[in-house]
């Protein structure tokens, strides 16, 4: 089973998001979509949390909930079929913590805070657009979250490589030529190598990934 | 460091605030830790006060302090702006930066502040005897409203620790006593380690306990933690506290199949929680453990104890079967690896931060010479936060400039007989050097 969680899920803004859970941690995510965020959460969750993932798109949720089933993970998590935007997430006052990670979070706001703890919790958004986050945060304002932060989180992978700098040959050393007796120098041509600087350092790759989403992180109060 | 784990039960008493807590109290983005105990003096951001009152309320509740030090938990009135629709300008282009718009002196504030008057009275005095202020567009004026908040609001959030909390009090206000680990390096690593309930990891850190207790507070009390850390602080039978003869003794356990309790110098203690029905309260009786252990007045007691937890974690490691591998610590990175990689199973993931790209680099190249992982990666995360308001919304001006960097691979089984020659085929050779004859 822990074999089928390694497939780590790479972006850095699930990490952060999972970082804060840990079983017996009740989550609520909108919407699953393929699941990596799922099934990530799971394995922060697991054995005690319990997840509740709802779709609006049919066979994406009965092919979430098929794949659920087939890693064993299947009694940790509840799969709905319904637009959170419209019904909600299908439970009351059990989360720790929501995720949205839907086109129109802010319609989503008001029953995240429902299916919230009363004792409060954390909600976390993803959206790639600016104007979504704008109208997320004046949402979360308006419920009464607290400690509303948007910010962005960019993965940046260095390639290690031995890299050879040659030194460049700006001919003979002036002073060397006062003393063309004193040692015997070998004119730059012989030798088979120029000489060169060998050090290992790091490039970035050439093109690298600027933007996924932002993500916005509130809390909820005590209602 | 008094670690209290986030707990996610129902019942209320877990959320109220107790005699001889460690709570953190927070100011905006000022975070710093404290414990409650009574009578006790604590100074915050320039102000002091009792911690008495916090007692029975809720975390998260947020107090104002009053003269004399006292807490008063905040009345939801005083959030209330106190700038209602006013008028307000439309730009800036008759408003001069002369420095003399502000009617009151620091010598009034002072007074203010001896009678008693709360923040939010004293920013309300500022508005009033400021001659620009009217002037100023909405924008302006709620900038401004916040700037003096800030200054003289003297609220105070009590906060029950998390790790986030935590992570966030240490990088802002100590950074070095966690080698500068910024929050989202640590998620990361969590997630890297595959650190889960039911995995036993291995944590080498030096980050005032705070890697550890991440790592713990993301397992919920299944599985276990074995802590290493170099040194000779105990002094137990059969362990030698002096660094020489560790090492000699290093090398000849390589030579004749070392014992596992013997193992090299980091010296080994065990954060073990049982695979057990409660979650919270394991932790709780692990803490509660650690504090009557260092009251027992008997030496010898708390000697037997040691012994039996070293022999437990000794144990733990003899198997070599560790899920996870976490480091994070001031030491150069690659001795450290060099000793514990050996403790993991094979295809089982490891992270190592360094504050320092170069000792990672030294690490990923050693790591390829010798062969026994793979799918090495070398990364850093960039962060940045934004102000999202109504049509001020951008990033914020200043942003962190790092936040340290990781290592992260799995291990795999080492195949003895053939020398790695994947380092050529995984690093593309350096390009060989034209020979340009230019001598004559």
């Amino acid at each position: 089973m822990e074999k089928l969680f390694q497939y780590v899920y790479n972006l850095p803004q699930d990490q952060f998001n999972s970082a804060r859970l840990h079983p017996p941690c009740a989550v609520c995510v909108a919407g699953t979509g393929s699941g990596s965020l799922s099934h990530a959460i799971l394995r922060t969750i697991a054995p005690t949390g319990h997840l509740h993932t709802v779709e609006f798109h049919q066979q994406r949720a009965e092919k979430v909930a098929e794949e659920f089933k087939e890693h064993r993970v299947g009694h940790l998590v509840t799969v709905r079929n319904q637009d959170v935007c419209k019904d909600g997430f299908g439970v009351t006052g059990v989360a720790d913590a929501v995720f949205l990670d839907i086109p129109s979070p802010w319609e989503a706001v008001g029953h995240a805070k429902a299916a919230m703890k009363k004792h409060g919790g954390r909600l976390c958004s993803f959206s790639p657009c600016i104007e979504q986050v704008q109208r997320t945060c004046e949402a979360l304002t308006h419920q009464g979250f607290e400690a509303i932060s948007t910010m962005e989180v960019l993965l940046r992978v260095h390639d290690v490589r031995t890299v050879s700098l040659p030194l460049p040959d700006f001919g003979p050393d002036a002073s060397a030529q006062t003393e063309p007796d004193a040692r015997e120098e070998t004119p730059p041509t012989s030798t088979p190598n120029h000489p060169s600087i060998t050090l290992k350092t790091t490039t970035p790759p050439r093109e690298m990934p600027g933007h996924t989403g932002y993500l916005t992180f509130a809390t909820k109060p005590r209602t | 460091m008094c670690f209290i784990m986030a707990d996610c039960g129902d019942d209320d008493s877990q959320y109220r605030i107790k005699e001889g807590d460690c709570i953190v109290m927070k100011r905006g983005d000022i975070f710093k830790a404290a414990q409650i105990q009574p009578k006790k003096k604590v100074v915050f951001e320039k102000q002091w006060f009792f911690l008495d009152n916090a007692v029975g309320h809720l975390y998260g509740t947020v107090f104002e302090t009053v003269s004399g030090g006292t807490l008063q938990p905040q009345k939801p009135k005083d959030t209330e702006s106190s700038c209602d629709a006013k008028e307000a300008g439309t730009d800036n282009r008759n408003i001069v930066d002369d420095g003399k718009s502000q009617k009151l002196t620091r010598d009034h504030i002072e007074m203010f502040k001896k009678q008693g008057l709360k923040g939010q009275q004293i920013i309300q005095e500022l508005i009033e005897n400021s001659s620009t202020f009217r002037d100023k567009t909405e924008y302006a004026q709620d900038k401004y409203i916040k700037k003096k908040k800030k200054k003289y609001e003297n609220t105070v959030t009590i906060l029950k620790p998390s790790c986030r909390i935590l992570a966030m009090m240490y990088h802002g206000r100590e950074p070095g006593k966690i080698c500068h680990l910024r929050y989202e390096t640590l998620a990361q690593m969590l997630t890297l380690a595959n650190v889960h309930a039911g995995s036993k990891v291995l944590v080498f850190e030096t980050c005032a306990g705070l890697v550890l207790g991440a790592v713990m507070e993301r397992m919920g009390g299944y599985g276990s933690v074995i802590q290493m850390y170099p040194g000779g602080t105990l002094h137990t039978t059969g362990r030698d506290s002096s660094a020489d003869e560790k090492q000699s003794s290093m090398v000849e356990e390589e030579k004749s199949q070392p014992d596992a309790t013997q193992q090299g110098s980091p010296e080994e203690q065990s954060m073990e929680t049982s695979a057990g029905d409660d979650t919270g309260q394991d932790q709780e009786k692990t803490q509660e453990e650690k504090r009557k252990e260092a009251k027992a007045q008997e030496k010898k007691v708390k000697l037997e104890e040691k012994r039996k937890k070293l022999a437990a974690a000794a144990a733990l490691l003899e198997g070599r079967n560790a899920d996870g591998l976490v480091i994070a610590s001031r030491f150069h990175p690659w001795p450290v690896l060099m000793g514990l990689l050996k403790f993991l199973s094979p295809s089982r993931p490891f992270v190592v931060y360094s504050q320092y790209k170069e000792p990672l680099i030294e690490c990923y190249t050693k790591l390829k010479e010798q062969g026994g992982t793979v799918n090495l990666r070398l990364t850093d995360t960039w962060l940045r936060h934004y102000q999202v308001l109504p049509n001020r919304t951008h990033p914020l001006l200043l942003m962190s400039g790092g936040g340290g960097y990781l290592l992260s691979g799995t291990s795999v089984v080492m195949d003895r007989s053939k020398p790695t020659c994947s380092q050529q085929a995984e690093e593309p050779a350096p390009k060989r050097l034209k020979l340009t004859d230019t001598e004559g």
